[in-house]
């Protein structure tokens, strides 16, 4: 029966139009956990300014492949590289620790789903910002304060706050200020591990609106994880599609969205609500 | 040769009271602790006969360096007198036949609680300074082995940040001893709780100075002439206590750092935490030929 | 009109593969048509003919299964068809328009911010494409009251209007429309056929699907009846709906 479904779709070309290269590229990322395969000859690039958004359900790998991207582990196997500037062709995996904590604290910023592992909860909201700022060698308190200040206020962080401890804040609150942080440095790349998943869905329309002005005004390319198809579709211009370690489909979003080539996507789009 | 011409006699204790080995661990940490100025080394921290956390630290680097020769003078947040300081003194003197001091321009090892005499001390002398906390991380990293890294690429943004903080809460930085310094522009050091008014001394000192927590089994080192520069904010500048203009009852020495003695029904008087520059000041008064040295701070102002 | 065409489709094929019903749905089979600067072709045929399905398997939310789509752009000539996804996402910032009946309206952006984004995007200060913005709001009739509220509590006909005016806004080499009047009231309708004129005889091509054809006769140029190419069985097409 299934001999009888015809052609499958056209294979796509390489990139001919597009002038730039990509961002971020990793090709053939291998990890192993003992006998459990977490990720499996996997490629990745991502253009600047674009949002790439990678969906699958839990254990899929998506999560491994986002710290990867943020250096907090080494595949097996793999090549990463960021077009940075004096950069380009080094592959990050081989970077010793000092230059992957400064290569990140400058060009990466990230924000995690839970609020813990991106932020210092009893220091003060500014204080947790200011932490990058003093990374990268700011020296001057009220250069800290008007930068933190800043990058509070283009994530919408309400600014009488500003000095209060994450701890004291609700969960909407706490992703802004790690979004603040991420965005303090104005990192080439911002990396998004389910940013909303857990919050009030109100609130999560809010950030995600947040994370769409931040993208609109200052083109920051974004990699952005998620179970939740709906925020990929409203976030992402392309997606990748993960399962069991691999990328089954990738396309662009309203495609994969619309005519989903892989059965695990049918039905991943057809579960849906 | 009979084996007794090759052994020493035996004897109840070593010269110093540390064993040979114990010393020569010591001494190598020490060198070490010198090439890498401001870096904590681990070492093995003997039993001494004190309870730890009352100078054994500083005791065993002392003991290393002592000899017969040495001048010692101990003191505990500035006082010779204190009992302490003296029965510190008193051991080393006994165990090594060291002579013991009071006075700090013939002392050649001073061994310190807390605080740096008000003299300004000299390449021949060696600062002896007990260490309760080490590491300045612990603060911001419980975990040492993250701490130990975090030293290793010279990330102390945290400890920026606990100012930060200060500055955000009380609106100015509260630290008062234990100030952190970057040490050769590389590690940032505790200066053991020495008050602010006291790390400037260390900053391209002509002496040696060694910080030892025997407790915690670090020792650190702050070479001759090597940078030490408190961590601050360009817009912020370092602030020591505001002792210029106390004057001290009992000496009237004036300008130097004061231990605060609050009175019944409100109110305050002051001492000078050197006691024996108090002293020494009190002698000079009286007529006696008593040199005071060149002090590092001159009516109430860092100069040295 | 040049003598090169703008786009040129080839035996275009597109096919839906449904796992979970282990079976698949011819949408339409070797289309060829081709397509020049300034000219404005309908699609006909009655519901599920695949009118749709062919303009979004050119805009490429779906994926053909055989055929070309040669398409000119200022970057030289591509096939649509199997371009990688990224130089489509480029062409459809930079020259081919998609116009739906279904407004993409965000939480808390304000209409004419709406309207204003793709000049925004191709580089306008944010004073010249919100003027421009207000224009065509006002053009379209949307009550300047309305300008800064959020549409996406609009009635499906504000939805629209606004809809209509951020996708015109900036003229494109290439325009998809897919049933841009559906409820839209007269004079937005006759807005929509001033702008569509103006848009074409500044050499933009137009591929469209209209309910009531009526109402953009006189722009017509040219008509592509699908009924006589389909194949059978387009029933489940209708599941496959909305951008």
């Amino acid at each position: 029966m299934s001999l009888d479904l015809g052609l499958p779709a056209l294979e796509r070309a390489a990139p001919r139009l597009m002038r730039t290269e990509p961002l971020l590229n990793m090709r053939d990322i291998s990890k192993s956990y003992g006998n459990v395969r977490a990720l499996r000859d996997v490629d990745a690039a991502v253009y600047p300014g674009e949002v790439m958004g990678i969906v699958g359900e839990s254990g899929s790998g998506k999560s491994t492949l986002l710290r990867m991207m943020n250096l907090e582990d080494t595949p097996d196997s793999g090549n990463y590289t960021l077009r940075l500037p004096g950069r380009e062709n080094e592959n990050l995996f081989d970077l010793t620790r000092y230059e992957r904590r400064m290569l990140c604290a400058r060009n990466i910023g990230i924000v995690y789903q839970n609020p813990h592992l991106g932020l210092l909860m009893k220091h003060s909201s500014s204080g947790n910002v200011a932490e990058r700022l003093l990374i990268a060698g700011e020296r001057s308190f009220e250069v800290l304060r008007d930068k933190a200040r800043e990058a509070l206020d283009a994530s919408e962080f309400p600014l009488d706050r500003m000095d209060a401890r994450p701890i004291e804040l609700s969960g909407g609150m706490q992703q802004r200020v790690q979004l603040a942080k991420a965005i303090a440095l104005e990192p080439a790349l911002l990396l998004l591990d389910e940013p909303t998943t857990g919050l009030d869905v109100s609130v999560q329309a809010l950030v995600l609106d947040t994370l769409k002005r931040l993208q609109r005004d200052r083109k920051i390319t974004m990699v952005l994880v998620s179970h939740d198809l709906g925020v990929i579709r409203t976030m992402a211009d392309r997606v990748m599609v993960m399962r069991h370690g691999e990328v089954v489909e990738q396309g662009l979003a309203d495609q994969v969205f619309q005519d989903p080539q892989h059965p695990y996507t049918q039905q991943l789009v057809h579960a849906k609500l | 040769m009979s084996l007794a011409s090759l052994t020493k006699d035996w004897a109840a204790t070593s010269y110093g009271f540390l064993d040979a080995s114990a010393k020569r661990e010591l001494r190598r940490k020490m060198l070490k602790a010198i090439a890498v100025p401001g870096c904590q080394m681990p070492y093995a921290s003997r039993e001494v006969p004190m309870a730890r956390g009352w100078g054994t630290g500083g005791l065993q680097v002392t003991l290393t360096l002592v000899n017969s020769a040495s001048v010692v003078k101990v003191i505990d947040q500035g006082a010779d007198d204190g009992v302490n300081a003296a029965s510190i003194r008193r051991f080393i003197s006994r165990v090594s036949g060291a002579a013991e001091t009071w006075d700090t321009l013939s002392a050649t090892i001073v061994q310190s609680r807390h605080r740096i005499p008000e003299e300004i001390m000299r390449e021949d002398q060696v600062l002896v300074l007990q260490v309760p906390n080490p590491e300045p991380l612990r603060g911001v990293e419980p975990n040492i082995s993250i701490a130990r890294q975090m030293h290793a690429d010279a990330d102390y943004g945290k400890l920026w940040l606990t100012l930060y903080e200060q500055i955000v809460r009380k609106g100015r930085i509260m630290q008062g001893a234990s100030y952190p310094a970057m040490v050769n522009g590389r590690h940032v050091m505790t200066p053991s709780p020495i008050p602010r008014w006291d790390v400037p001394k260390l900053n391209m000192a002509r002496h040696l100075t060694f910080l030892s927590a025997g407790r915690e089994k670090r020792l650190h080192a702050v070479p001759p002439y090597t940078r030490v520069e408190p961590l601050v904010f360009s817009d912020r500048p370092y602030q020591v206590e505001d002792h210029a203009d106390l004057t001290c009852r009992r000496s009237g020495v004036r300008g130097f750092f004061m231990n605060e003695l609050p009175q019944d029904g409100g109110g305050s008087v002051f001492e000078v935490s050197d006691s024996n520059l108090g002293i020494k000041a009190i002698d000079k008064a009286d007529g006696s030929a008593i040199e005071i040295g060149e002090t590092w701070y001159r009516n109430g102002e860092y100069s040295a | 009109m040049t003598t090169t065409p703008l786009l040129r489709v080839k035996g275009l094929t597109k096919t839906f593969r449904m796992y979970h019903l282990d079976s698949m749905l011819h949408a339409f089979e070797d289309i060829s048509f081709d397509l020049y600067q300034g000219e404005f072709l309908l699609l006909r045929g009655h519901n599920g003919a695949g009118k749709s399905t062919l303009l979004r398997t050119i805009w490429r939310s779906y994926l053909p299964v055989a055929g070309q789509v040669l398409y000119a752009s200022s970057h030289g000539e591509i096939d649509l068809a199997n371009a990688a996804d990224v130089d489509i996402a480029l062409l459809r910032r930079e020259e081919i328009g998609f116009v739906t009946q279904f407004l993409n309206a965000r939480p808390r952006v304000a209409a004419q911010d709406i309207v204003a984004e793709p000049l925004r995007l191709a580089g306008a200060t944010q004073a010249e494409a919100l003027d421009q913005a207000r224009h065509w709001l006002d053009q379209f009739g949307v009550r300047p009251e309305l300008w800064r509220a959020y549409p996406s509590t609009f009635s499906g006909g504000e939805q629209q209007k606004v809809n209509l005016a951020r996708a015109l806004i900036l003229p494109q080499k290439l325009l998809l429309l897919d049933e841009p009047t559906a409820s839209l009231d007269v004079g937005a309708r006759a807005a929509l056929v001033r702008r569509l004129a103006d848009l074409k005889s500044q050499g933009v091509a137009i591929i469209g699907v209209f309910h009531h054809p009526g109402d953009v006769a006189e722009l017509i140029d040219r008509e592509i009846n699908l009924n006589t190419r389909v194949i059978a069985d387009q029933s489940a097409e209708e599941d496959h709906v909305a951008v």
